[in-house]
């Protein structure tokens, strides 16, 4: 106990410290800075864009991996975890060697918002996966048809039996990988090269005030950011356990 | 695995947009990187790992995972023992304590760590006074290393140690054998694939953590650069080829990952359906 409060808990609550010590006014002004809010901005944008992706392309790959069966499904089933295996620097490199200067496919999204989304595309590609799987495994296939043999479309039963039974581990993936884009740096930092306004991530910007020494702005926009992940995964957990107990009641 | 009664279309619909995203997202770009790498043959591979900068970063980067591992091995294991084992008020929030640093960007652990052990930090004294710098030093990468792994083992032994029960410790214990016996020839037999698969997710993450690791190391080249530090410092300085070589490396480290995950998750299949 006394070692996990060393080392996760103190390092926490002394930013906490350090974000309110100089004052609610000096917290706010350095949340509400025109580069703070803009750093904002750029994160949460993008990083809702890469969620809908994320949800829609887990979705689909995670049922293809479970109900799906072709040649290679175990190597494509391993490949998935590649991104949290790769080191982000290393992802940062991979996406400037496909979408950068010397781009291949004549690709140039250095410097632009949209090469920022494609590297925490990357990087959070596992999680939606990763959580739906298992549960479309132990899904009971029964239902499914027997819905169809009462006369359900495909479309139909995907709709009203599949989805609902998946919306909380869906929505679980959905809250990590938002949770990660917004906090990510490593895979960003040179493919989004920074740009005020356009690429600059609030880590990025954090960093920036730390190499000028400001502290108490960094550990406030710090604040910030952790607050607005935990709430995140708070409404997801709840809505979550909700569906999960009107699924359970439905039974 | 039966198959659901999916038209044909649909089915190779879905196959095919799924195979089509994961490899324009995942396998092409890794494909790339290796491919640079390796086109002005292996010889040029070699030079660019092996020269003075690369040596030191290796050596920095196994002497992190060569700290942080054993401390997170001997505390997950015991932590999940507890988590797993007993019952008592607050379990629920220690096991969200244990899960936080997942949910903490590098960037924060970083600023966290300066403003709690840097000079002018809460416990500045410690290097103010003391003169054991912890920021800008290996103390620092290494504390910046144990919180982002922390949670690994803990989180890959525990679900073994629920599901096995207690009944042969118990069985083991009537017998007579001390608890050190009891866990060394029949708790750690039982967790030793949970606790490899959590030592290698530790060791993997530790060589390639990034962002929290350039907020505390004073970044010099053959003095307190790790590999991840050096391939950035390299890539800034205009050195790609150096940069994709010891990505390329690193690369190596995680492709050595998903291996031993597999054949873990093969090994775990196997060993459930003896049972």
């Amino acid at each position: 106990m006394l070692w996990l409060s060393l080392i996760v808990l103190l390092p926490l609550v002394a930013i906490a410290w350090q974000a309110i010590g100089g004052g609610w006014q000096a917290f706010w002004l350095a949340v509400t800075s025109h580069a703070a809010l803009e750093s904002f901005r750029v994160t949460l944008t993008i990083s809702v864009v890469v969620t809908i992706i994320n949800v829609g392309f887990g979705l689909l790959t995670a049922w293809v991996l479970v109900r799906d069966d072709f040649f290679g499904k175990g190597l494509f089933d391993a490949v998935i975890d590649l991104p949290f295996a790769l080191p982000t620097i290393v992802t940062s490199l991979v996406m400037l060697a496909l979408y950068g200067k010397s781009s291949p496919i004549g690709l140039h999204l250095q410097h632009t918002p949209a090469g920022v989304a494609m590297a925490l595309a990357f990087v959070t590609l596992p999680y939606v996966v990763r959580a739906v799987q298992p549960v479309l495994l132990a899904l009971d296939q029964e239902v499914e048809e027997a819905a169809a043999a009462l006369g359900a479309s495909g479309p139909k039963v995907f709709t009203s039996i599949v989805l609902p039974a998946l919306l909380p581990s869906l929505l679980s993936g959905a809250g990590m990988s938002f949770s990660r884009a917004i906090g990510e740096f490593g895979s960003v930092v040179t493919i989004g090269g920074a740009v005020p306004g356009r690429t600059e991530v609030s880590s990025q910007w954090i960093r920036a005030l730390i190499e000028n020494d400001d502290r108490t702005g960094a550990a406030a926009i710090s604040i910030v950011l952790l607050s607005i992940s935990f709430i995140v995964l708070l409404i997801l957990r709840i809505v979550g356990a909700r569906a999960a107990k009107r699924e359970e009641a439905a039974r | 695995m039966t198959q659901t009664k999916q038209t044909p279309v649909v089915r190779h619909l879905t196959r095919y947009t799924a195979l089509a995203y994961i490899a324009a997202m995942l396998i092409v770009p890794a494909t790339l990187i290796l491919w640079r790498t390796f086109k002005p043959g292996f010889g040029q591979f070699y030079d660019w790992v092996s020269t003075p900068a690369a040596k030191s970063a290796l050596n920095l980067s196994l002497l992190v995972v060569a700290i942080v591992l054993p401390l997170n091995v001997i505390f997950g294991v015991f932590t999940a023992l507890i988590v797993a084992r007993r019952r008592f008020r607050g379990k629920a929030t220690l096991q969200a304590i244990i899960d936080l640093p997942f949910s903490v960007s590098p960037i924060i652990v970083g600023v966290a760590l300066i403003v709690l052990w840097g000079s002018a930090g809460v416990f500045g004294f410690v290097e103010r006074d003391l003169g054991f710098k912890i920021i800008f030093g290996l103390p620092g990468i290494v504390l910046a290393s144990i919180f982002v792994t922390l949670p690994f083992v803990v989180r890959e032994v525990q679900p073994v140690l629920t599901e096995l029960g207690t009944e042969q410790e118990e069985a083991a214990a009537i017998l007579g054998s001390g608890w050190w016996q009891t866990f060394w020839r029949i708790t750690l037999p039982s967790i030793r694939w949970g606790l490899t698969y959590g030592i290698v997710l530790t060791t993997a993450r530790t060589l390639g953590e990034f962002g929290g690791v350039i907020m505390v190391s004073s970044n010099l080249a053959g003095k307190s650069q790790t590999l991840t530090l050096l391939v950035n410092d390299r890539y800034q300085r205009g050195a790609e080829y150096g940069a994709y070589a010891l990505s390329t490396l690193l690369m190596g480290v995680a492709v050595t990952f998903l291996i031993v995950k597999t054949i873990l998750l093969v090994r775990r299949a196997w060993a459930s359906r003896q049972a």
